[in-house]
């Protein structure tokens, strides 16, 4: 489904992101995780689309297309779905406005007909659900004075409507309680089908004791250092990250 | 011969014989002080953003055509879909009472027509007209010196007048290279209540140029909704100056909506005499293209433990440049003022400007008064954000400047007005939803 290889790019005119390869395949979890200032959200960004980083190297190929050449909308448009870190808020955009005109770009991708405020009412009754969210937030400007928690809620009902192909999810653990934490892992597992794939961001394992991965990779200083099963989850917790970590000059 | 003095002569032209009944002694008194102070110029502190040389170097001429081609369903296309508002038409300034509809007004409640006035008020006129805005500005003076028709409401110590009142000025293809001086006196005694909605706007009538004074009288304890909007067509000018006076306990609350004219000034005044009154400033404009719009406002507090409240946003494409001077000054014996400005604005291209001068002058020690003004574009984050979750370049820049707007629209109390504008706002910036 997407196959990154020899990815670098900079942020801010700095090289970040130092030649990273990934696959993922349609069915499959990856979890990337990593310490503070990685690189995580920034190849996050760079997946979503984002002008701000600029690749200067590698491709990245998504359902045999070059996804570097797609503009963000048009990503999203073909099933690419990122939960951001730090969730926007948009004040005077009501989340029901926006949610709906997502939902339309994307069915009107796809050749579908345009859903009225009406029928979007009923789906989303069944899509709030699975974040046990109210129907009052539908009201709200979108994000706008939410707390943490809600905004990371927020996100993953934007997920469940989008129903994206490949979802990647930066840091929607942190700043959870352990209840909004369950709430979001299971939204995330409810949405799970055999051709879809999620990369989950971390820098916690706790989120992978609900989402279990396929595969744990470890990105530092802009590389990946080290891949496994989910078992590497476990040890990253043990010893932490350093040991992973290549000193300053030295080569590994 | 100087741009201003053209208009002594067809100011004798225009009051000869037919105008002899109309006030003459204000409006000599005013051509004169017009033609004594002429048009402002960039060198008049109020006027340093604001050239209006396109109008002073034009003669623009009263209408000559009487009656007019328009329909109720050209009316209706400005009545907000609201049927049961009392509603008075005017096409090219003149009153048109086969478009107007009006229902049964509270018993002592009146509305008239400046003609009706005269016939049936002419000591209301007297005592009142012009002693709000004096004619030491020009285009009042030049206004009260051409002021051919207009309204009178009078509404009555306590008496509330639930239905919105709607005077909407037309203009029709004679209007082209004409103007218009319509004036609007609205009285409010104590404890009355009422709401006036002032439309300007066009089905084609080229460049006019429309120079409009409302003058209006709050009453202790009483309230007046005061909302206008000027959606005149691309090539016209408008000028319009709303002067208000408050007295104790009074509340006033004007917001203007401003999209059209190629170029426009809208001042927003307010007087407060009595204390404890409350006044509420509030306007949104929208510029595109090459259009100029400049919206001055000034709060006199004058009385102790008053307030004062605005909020004012543009948005401007194109080439359009906009201006916002808002001036709040507080005399020595006002004290306990508390006042509160904001004057935001949104660029949304390279080659729109803004400026706006908040200036405020306090002579008073116990008082609050805060302002903030600032310049924006468009939120980056915002917008990766929504293209993120699938929603196009041009959506995205068109919700994103919509939700700007709605900020001030929400505090339109006069819900199917508010509906309106926002209809009109989103057609204007939200492109239809199937391409
Ligand atoms: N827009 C930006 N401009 C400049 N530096 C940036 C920008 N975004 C990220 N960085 C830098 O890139 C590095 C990686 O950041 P990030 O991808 O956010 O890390 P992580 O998500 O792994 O914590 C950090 O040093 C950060 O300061
Ligand atoms: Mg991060």
């Amino acid at each position: 489904m997407l196959t990154i290889t020899n990815l670098t790019a900079n942020a801010g005119g700095k090289p970040i992101l130092k030649g990273i390869s990934l696959t993922v395949n349609a069915g499959e979890v990856h979890a990337i995780m990593g310490p503070n200032g990685s690189g995580k959200s920034t190849l996050a960004q760079v997946i979503a689309g984002h002008p701000g980083y600029e690749v200067t190297g590698g491709s990245v190929t998504y359902e045999g297309q070059d996804l570097l050449e797609l503009e963000a909308e048009v990503r999203a448009q073909q099933g690419i779905f990122l939960a951001f870190q730090y969730p926007v808020e948009i004040p005077g955009v009501s989340n029901a406005y926006f949610l709906r005109a997502a939902y339309n770009e994307v069915r009107k991708a796809h050749g579908e007909d345009e859903v009225d405020p009406l029928e979007f009412l009923d789906i989303m009754a069944k899509k709030l659900k699975v974040v046990e969210m109210d129907e009052a937030m539908l009201q709200r400007s979108v994000n706008a004075g939410f707390s943490g928690g809600e905004k990371k809620r927020n996100e993953i009902l934007q997920m469940a409507v989008l129903e994206p192909k490949l979802a990647v999810l930066d840091e929607t653990d942190s700043g959870l309680d352990i209840d909004a934490l369950r709430i979001v892992a299971e939204g995330v597992n409810k949405l799970k089908r055999p051709d879809n794939a999620t990369i989950v961001v971390t820098h916690y394992q706790r989120l992978l004791n609900y989402i279990v991965p396929d595969f744990v990779h470890v990105l530092a200083q802009g590389r990946i250092v080290r891949s496994g099963g989910k078992e590497l989850a476990l040890e990253l917790e043990e010893r932490g990250y350093d040991w992973l970590l290549e000193p300053a000059g030295a080569s590994a | 011969m100087t741009a201003h003095s053209n208009y002594r002569e067809l100011f004798e032209a225009a009051t000869h014989g037919v105008a002899k009944d109309w006030l003459p002694s204000l409006k000599i008194a005013a051509i004169e002080q017009f033609e004594a102070i002429g048009f402002p110029t960039t060198r008049d502190e109020d006027w340093h953003f604001t050239s209006v040389t396109p109008i002073a170097e034009r003669i623009f001429r009263p209408v000559r055509s009487s009656g007019t081609s328009l329909t109720s369903d050209d009316v209706a296309r400005f009545t907000y879909g609201q049927e049961a508002w009392h509603l008075l038409v005017f096409v090219n300034g003149r009153y048109e009472p086969s478009l107007s509809s009006f229902a049964e007004l509270d018993a002592e409640a009146q509305v008239m027509t400046f003609s009706e006035a005269l016939k049936e008020a002419p000591e209301l006129l007297a005592e009142r007209l012009g002693t709000l805005a004096p004619s030491t500005q020009a285009f009042t003076a030049l206004n009260t010196a051409f002021m051919a028709d207009g309204v009178v409401i009078r509404v009555p110590k306590d008496v509330v007048i639930e239905t919105p009142i709607h005077i909407l000025h037309l203009t029709d293809a004679h209007a082209n290279g004409a103007s218009l001086h319509p004036r609007t006196l609205m009285i409010a005694e104590r404890g009355a209540r009422m709401v006036l909605v002032e439309t300007f706007a066009t089905v084609g009538g080229g460049a006019y140029f429309t120079n409009h004074v409302a003058e209006v009288v709050v009453g202790a304890q009483a309230r007046v909704d005061h909302y206008k909007v000027q959606r005149e067509g691309g090539e016209a000018f408008h000028v319009g100056t709303t002067q208000a006076t408050q007295e104790r306990d009074s509340i006033y609350h004007a917001f203007s909506f401003a999209t059209g004219a190629q170029l426009s000034r809208t001042n927003v005044y307010s007087r407060l005499l009595g204390e404890n009154a409350e006044v509420r400033l509030n306007g949104l404009y929208a510029l595109e293209e090459a259009q100029h719009g400049d919206h001055q406002t000034y709060v006199e507090h004058i009385a102790p433990a008053c307030s004062s409240r605005e909020v004012y946003k543009g948005i401007l494409d194109g080439t359009s440049h906009g201006v916002f001077n808002g001036k709040v000054f507080v005399h020595p014996e006002a004290q306990q003022t508390d006042g509160k400005q904001t004057n935001k604005a949104l660029l949304l291209s390279e080659g729109a400007r803004v400026d706006t001068k908040p200036q405020l002058e306090i002579f008073a020690d116990d008082v609050k008064c805060t302002h903030g003004a600032t310049v924006g574009r468009l939120d980056e984050m915002a917008q990766f954000y929504m293209k993120s979750r699938g929603i196009g370049a041009d959506r995205t820049r068109a919700l994103l400047t919509y939700a700007f707007a709605a900020e001030v629209l929400e505090l339109i109390e006069l819900e199917p007005l508010k509906a309106a504008l926002e209809g009109l706002l989103f057609e204007r910036f939200i492109p239809p939803e199937t391409a």
